[in-house]
């Protein structure tokens, strides 16, 4: 590397022109004090080497700009007199890159303090004064235009980074109105702004929206389809409405880009579906896992936008620490760095942005990384340049380096992905920004020469930096540097022999030779004194470049990677598991149908369906499995559960119809493959009973590995899910209730307005594309047209009963009613109507309401003739739901056969899929498990559970996965030590929390790590 | 005349039915002999007795075994063919008696007191004999519980309960054995009860310790003020550490995570006292080190999720072999809100079926409590000389599919099984006409 002369030479007049330029001062109208000062801004930057875009990259060319713009780039550019020419040989020039994700020159908005959660106060409506929407969370009437400004603290780490130009909007809301593209520069705001309405921007965040709708993920996916509804319907500016800045404004920013942060790659696929219902094609925010999912992420089609964000080295030095990170984290830890290239590999097309790094200097570092472990620079070159300028329409101003557009452009000492090269200047609208690190010119190494009166010694010096330098002759010596401006200080001191010697701290010997110079031309010269305080005299003549340093990451190419596994994380499988032809062979199956019990039986399963119960089968190409003294039964249906989803409650008001479980399911659960471990097949994941008409419902079989779409149980009929009693009056509430019902008389006034409402709406014989369409009705209408149905939390006979009544008024049903711990004190009105009952099979005494709970429930209704299922409600007693039915038997004398059936084919019934699951039988689905020993005893252990003819859990392979898995975390956490090590960043450790949710129904806590929705949702905040 | 069991079961049940339980007696003191015969009889010590017999004289076991005589007196007479006998279980650490409905009912709730440093506290005297919660504890077969109050870093005395008594004073069968401790939490997690999460200004380990450092020096005072004879003016909280230091009373320290026992370890060493592990769900990694310490276990429940995703998903389940292997002396607690801990011979159960054997089990909620909570001279097991504190099963008691309970003894006082959910379940047959 040659030393960069031109700029040195260029360095005087830079100062004088650093000034801002006021451009064509005499058409703006902005007076001036002083004199006009016009100026051209014409510079040539010649002999350089223009990587113009990703693609095209011509050297021995001249760039050269006028007025901000760039006017010519490439080869036999003729230089204007008035150009003033910089000689750039072995220089690099690129685009200046762009950030389209950031919220630069914008103020961040603050959240006001207090207690959020399903426990606090509740705030119904919005604290947002003037015409705008309903909801404080929808702010598309805010434009990022007119909360802009020009910052430079905030320009100048980008810009030395190398960014020229930035989108920027306000991060707060689930709408968050437009973003503006402007560029870095530090002149007048008037100048920056490339284009003033560039995008609009969503998320599923409420920010600092205080009002307590919506308060889960769900809410906020309710919210915005209610959104894009009501946007359309006021186009015809429907009178009730009267001015809704909010909608216009919603309306008015269709056209832009629609930028949506989803942060995660769950996140990203919901927010995506969202685009489809809605015909809008989001360019999505993404996070740093999308490679975990990377076929669905393809098939989103989205242009993503990537953060080079990636989790720091903890240190996990001290094992009891290490113990409590899980493998799903170190994992990530170690291929993070390699999505970008995940994504490049899909074909999937992405900007890259700063805006999740800690500190904007980790970008340089973490895009390398990023290159190692496999982008192509090309790519990445685009991913910061032309593809954010064309997403949002501005690679006509920025983006390459092409005639016309604006002067943002950097000079490097080299290829820019390479670890030694330097970005030297970043040129922005023709504004020239030194982003040189300090002492950079006078890196090299010197000839050091000492002369006094002991004669002459000379030593060889390397100058690495404005603080650091090394100086050896025969031996190395201690050497402490300082450079400012043109003065130098240099201490030298022998290092100290034996151990310790080397290492930063370790010289023992403070009164070395001391020099103090100043710059003369190339080198440097200066008096001092020696060790034993005599004067001396010195020089140091520059010799070369310094030798590079390696290149650490060139070393460490990536080897013994961790996989992706499906799910990501511990227990996930190697690849998505299929279905295969099985042969169990002389079993003891409960079929659960006329046959009863059947003592060696063989059954086959094919293409996921059950092919053939009876003796002595065979099956070519079957997996056997030896059922001898084992037991087989229909797979466990868990009629009230709640895992695998990310949120469960959205209790912000008390009819919350329109938030659906099945939009935010979370098939990373370990909880699903827990839960096949005892032996469940199918879940029904329900609304939590935070309010009295909470939201649909999400029937899922546990495919473990599949995709949100893949749990589905496809076919079944919907459900939704409604609650009565304490819950719904919020008992438990920390500063009392405010929101309506406070009584169970309240709860039924409740239930009888909405399906008032509802009949209204129904009914109303308003022109179609007049109405408003409101999902939360439409949930309801389904149910009073039998097309939606309810299971609905509840414990006493008095509002049992009032259900019944309201149910009977409308005309709808109550499908089933879950928890019902007083069914049995009004089992035959239930009877009466069809009600299902499902419910607890030991609970009570937790809370008011369950004081005249007995064990005995299950048995009575049972008795009277109720169809009657036991649930879990608890991800932890999913697991043993054989076991809770066994105690039906216990408590009320309930057969063998029935019990079983309680946690099988009597949920099956209630959720109307019985003619697909819940018995043995020929043509049905095959979920089935196999257990160790009596299924309702509790030493029985699931061996093998079988959803759709395929093993999802297989108690061998799962003690070879325990094997697998602590092999795994022991090679990350010593790779991560020797990392922590090498680098001197590693964090505390993090115990990685696990996240259960609940029904807000109990306090049971008792996981070490254990967190829920609203503890997840705070730490995020924080 | 030998009386038989069968009148007297006719009997209670003819008593009326009420849906509050006041009519559930507790059963008068019984000074004669009683046998129950034929038994498939599990000693509690590893020992099973096929077609045995247990004679009972006054309350106490004064013979097991077979081919014992049984005299044509005025005896009671248990037939237990084909029945299982069982010591009477022990629930290990309770708020049975002091919280009879958490949530929305604070009135009802007294098991945790204000302040840190309660060690005069004992929860005997709020313990309520009425509480509905009891008698279905007795019908599932657990007869004894110790109970404990839970407010603060020192939380006061844990006293153990027979559960058939007029009030608390008839109640007590151990008084203030153990003192308890809630050991600060060395766990940096995240969250609303991890005190104030991963930025926060304070680190939250460093507080605990410096939470434990105060522990220690409130003992280290109270010891130099117990070793005066003569006090001006007397200090309650350090008089009630008396019995502590004279090794009368053990330490039962409520901790989970490793470094949180070893610092528990460490308080043993210190002090002098005996140290007793309250939940422990991280025990099985430090196995060894418990039992060369000596460190006895109350085990949170086996039903309950693995503390992270990583773990063997059957970890709490199988945890009780792990501790059973190494030799350390445990019991298993059940402490599930909602169930309200009559599923405690379950947790045993699931235990057997995930590496203890079934007799191993068994003693892990009878004679393994008993020892840890120093009653192991009058109860835990049926060995002569001992309470007769006696379940019988229709079957295996660990098994729900199989485990009722026909009779209950404590003392040898024949117990009623009857509680507000047998009543109701009675109140509502009736209403149905079911059987």
């Amino acid at each position: 590397m040659t030393k960069p002369e031109c700029l040195l030479r260029a360095g005087l007049l830079f100062l004088v022109l650093s000034c801002t330029r006021l451009l064509n001062a005499q058409t703006t109208t902005f007076p001036v004090n002083g004199l006009a000062d016009p100026r051209s801004g014409c510079y040539a930057f010649t002999n350089a080497t223009l990587v113009k875009d990703g693609q095209t990259t011509v050297t021995e060319a001249t760039l050269l700009i006028r007025d901000g713009r760039i006017v010519a780039a490439g080869k036999g550019v003729s230089l204007p007199k008035d150009a003033v020419v910089l000689d750039c040989s072995g220089k690099f020039i690129y685009p200046s890159l762009i950030d389209i994700y950031s919220d630069y020159g914008i103020a961040t908005p603050q959240r006001q303090p207090g207690e959020r959660g399903f426990f606090a106060p509740q705030q119904f409506t919005s604290s947002t004064k003037g015409a705008v929407g309903w909801n404080q969370a929808i702010r598309s009437e805010v434009n990022g235009i007119d909360l802009f400004s020009v910052d430079d603290s905030k320009a100048k780490p980008l810009r030395d980074i190398g960014f020229g130009t930035v989108l920027t909007h306000q991060k707060d809301g689930i709408a968050r109105g437009t973003g503006a593209v402007v560029t870095l520069a530090a002149i007048r705001d008037n100048k920056v702004v490339v284009k003033e309405k560039a995008s609009a921007h969503y998320s599923f965040s409420k920010g600092t929206s205080s009002q307590s709708y919506p308060g889960s993920i769900m809410g906020a996916v309710a919210l915005l389809r209610q959104t894009y509804i009501d946007a359309a319907w006021y186009r015809n500016r429907p009178a009730s409405e009267g001015l809704n800045l909010s909608l216009d404004a919603w309306n008015a920013s269709q056209t832009l880009p629609q930028i949506f942060e989803a942060g995660d790659k769950w996140s990203e696929i919901r927010a995506d579906r969202i685009g489809d219902e809605f015909g809008v094609q989001y360019i999505i925010k993404g996070g740093s896992n999308e490679y975990q999912r990377i076929k669905e992420i393809a098939a989103t089609k989205a242009n993503f936008i990537i953060s080079l964000n990636y989790p720091e080295a903890q240190n996990v030095e001290d094992p009891a620490d290490a113990r409590f990170v899980s493998l799903g984290d170190l994992q990530h830890w170690e291929l993070a760095a390699g999505n970008a290239a995940a994504l490049e590999k899909a074909g999937i097309s992405f900007a890259l942005t700063t805006s999740d790094l800690r500190d904007a200097k980790q970008f340089w570092p973490n895009l390398r990384k990023a290159i190692q472990y496999g982008l192509s620079e090309s790519r990445a070159m685009d991913a910061l340049t032309r593809t954010p300028a064309m997403l949002l329409g501005v690679y006509d101003k920025v983006g390459s380096l092409d005639a016309g557009k604006l002067a943002n452009f950097l000079i490097t000492t080299g290829n820019i992905f390479q670890e030694r090269t330097q970005i030297v200047e970043n040129w922005v609208q023709g504004e020239r920004y030194n982003v040189r690190p300090e002492g950079w010119e006078i890196q090299g190494l010197y000839k050091l020469t000492l002369r006094g009166a002991g004669g002459t010694t000379e030593y060889n010096l390397d100058i690495k930096s404005a603080s650091s330098a090394t100086v050896w002759s025969k031996d190395t010596l201690t050497a402490k540097f300082a450079y400012n401006a043109g003065l130098v200080s240099l201490t030298l001191s022998p290092r100290s022999s034996g151990r310790g010697a080397g290492r930063p701290g370790a010289a023992g010997n403070a009164s070395g030779i001391r020099l103090s110079g100043a710059r003369i031309g190339n080198g440097w010269q200066g008096t001092g004194v020696d060790t034993l305080g005599k004067t001396i005299s010195w020089t140091a003549v520059y010799q070369q470049a310094g030798t590079p340093a390696p290149d650490t990451g060139r070393k460490r190419t990536p080897s013994a990677m961790a996989h992706v596994t499906y799910p990501f994380g511990s227990y996930g499988n190697d690849t998505i598991p299929v279905a295969q032809s099985l042969l169990i062979r002389n079993a003891t199956v409960w079929t659960n149908e006329k046959d009863g019990k059947l003592e060696g039986v063989d059954v086959v399963v094919r293409n996921g369906k059950i092919a053939k119960v009876g003796r002595n089968l065979s099956e070519a190409g079957a997996t056997v499995i030896d059922g001898s003294g084992k037991h087989l039964t229909a797979g466990v249906i868990d009629e009230h559960s709640h895992i695998a989803a990310f949120s469960i409650n959205e209790g912000a008001q008390s009819v919350t119809s329109e938030v659906r479980i099945g939009d935010n399911l979370n098939p990373d659960d370990v909880n699903i493959y827990r839960q096949l471990s005892g032996g469940v097949t199918t879940s029904h994941i329900l609304h939590g009973s935070a309010n009295t008409i909470g939201g649909q419902t999400q029937l899922i079989k546990l495919r473990w590995g599949a995709d949100d779409e893949g749990l589905k149980f496809k076919g079944a009929d919907p459900f939704i899910k409604f609650a009565l009693g304490e819950n719904v009056k919020r008992t438990a509430a920390t500063q009392g209730n405010s929101r309506f019902p406070d009584t169970r008389m309240g709860v039924e006034e409740v239930l009888a307005d909405a399906f008032q409402r509802a009949r209204d709406y129904r009914d109303d014989k308003t022109a179609k594309n007049l109405r408003r369409r409101d999902l939360e009705l439409d949930a309801l209408v389904e149910i009073m047209e039998n097309k939606r149905f309810i299971t609905c939390h509840s414990y006493v006979q008095s509002e049992i009963t009032a259900l019944l009544r309201v149910a009977d008024k409308y005309g709808f049903k109550v499908n089933t009613f879950t928890h019902i711990l007083e069914g049995y004190k009004v089992a035959d009105k239930m009877k009466e109507r069809g009600a299902n009952a499902s419910t607890f099979s030991d609970w009570w005494a937790y809370k008011m309401e369950v004081q005249d709970a007995i064990a005995y429930n299950a048995a009575i209704m049972h008795k009277v003739g109720l169809n009657v299922c036991i649930n879990s409600d608890d991800a932890e007693m999913a697991r043993r739901l054989n076991q809770e039915a066994a105690k039906a038997i216990k408590y009320g004398g309930v057969s063998e056969e029935d019990a079983l059936k309680m946690v099988t084919l009597n949920p099956a019934k209630a959720l109307h899929i019985d003619k697909w699951v819940g018995s043995i039988r020929e043509g049905k689905d095959a979920d089935l498990v196999l257990w160790s020993d009596h299924p309702l005893s509790i030493y029985a252990k699931a061996l093998y559970t079988i959803v759709d003819g395929t093993v999802y859990f297989d108690r061998q392979k799962d003690e070879a996965a325990r094997v697998r898995i602590a092999a795994e975390k022991n090679r990350l956490v010593q790779k991560m030590i020797a990392e922590g090590r090498s680098s001197g960043t590693a964090g505390p450790a993090r115990p990685t929390p696990q996240v259960v949710l609940h029904c807000e129904e109990y306090d049971h806590r008792v996981g070490l790590l254990e967190t829920d929705e609203h503890e997840e949702n705070e730490a995020n905040h924080q | 005349m030998k009386k038989n069991i069968t009148a007297i079961i006719a009997l209670l049940l003819a008593g009326g039915v009420a849906s509050a339980q006041d009519d559930v007696y507790p059963a008068p003191e019984y000074k004669g002999l009683s046998f129950i015969t034929n038994a498939t009889i599990h000693v509690g010590n590893g020992q099973v007795i096929n077609n045995g017999t247990i004679k009972i004289n006054n309350g106490k076991i004064e013979q097991v075994g077979t081919n014992i005589p049984i005299p044509v007196d005025d005896v009671r007479v248990y037939n237990a063919a084909g029945k299982q006998v069982y010591p009477g279980m022990i629930l290990p650490d309770t708020d049975l008696g002091l919280k009879e409905i958490s949530s929305g009912v604070r009135g009802s709730n007294d098991f945790r007191e204000l302040g840190d440093w309660n060690t005069s506290v004992r929860s005997i005297v709020a313990y309520n004999t009425d509480s509905r919660i009891i008698n279905t504890l007795k019908a599932n077969g657990i007869l004894l519980a110790s109970v404990s109050p839970q407010g603060g870093l020192l939380t006061g005395t844990s006293s153990v309960v027979q559960l058939d008594a007029w009030n608390w004073e008839d109640a007590a069968y151990q008084l203030d054995g153990a003192l308890h401790l809630n050991f600060p939490s060395l766990l940096q997690r995240r969250g609303r009860f991890g005190g104030g999460g991963m930025q926060g200004q304070n680190d939250p380990i460093k507080e605990a310790l410096a939470r434990v450092e105060a522990v220690k020096q409130f003992f280290r005072e109270a010891k130099a003020y117990l070793a005066e004879k003569t006090h001006a003016e007397t200090n309650l909280r350090f008089e009630s550490l008396r019995p502590l230091f004279e090794k009368k009373q053990k330490l039962f320290v409520h901790a989970g995570i490793v470094k949180e026992m070893l610092v528990a370890i460490d308080f043993a060493k210190e002090f002098g006292v005996d140290v007793v592990i309250v939940g422990g769900s991280e025990s099985y990694q430090i196995a060894d080190l418990l039992r060369e310490n000596n460190i006895a276990v109350i085990l949170s429940p086996m039903h309950n999720l693995p503390t992270l995703e990583d773990d063997d998903v059957d970890q709490p389940y199988k945890t009780p072999a792990i501790l059973q292997k190494a030799g350390v002396l445990f019991a298993i607690n059940d402490d599930h809100g909602e169930s309200r801990y009559r599923n405690l011979p379950f947790n045993a159960g699931t235990a057997a079926a995930y590496g203890l054997t079934k007799e191993e089990a068994l003693q892990s909620v009878t004679l393994n409590p008993a020892k840890i909570l120093g009653i192991a001279d009058r109860t835990g097991t049926l060995e002569v000389g001992k309470d007769a504190n006696i379940v019988i099963s229709a079957g295996d008691l660990l098994d729900m599919r199989t485990s009722l309970v026909t009779d209950v003894f404590i003392q040898g006082r024949k117990v009623s099984l009857e509680n507000k959910q047998t009543q109701l379940y009675e109140r509502y047959k009736k209403k149905y006409g079911i059987k």
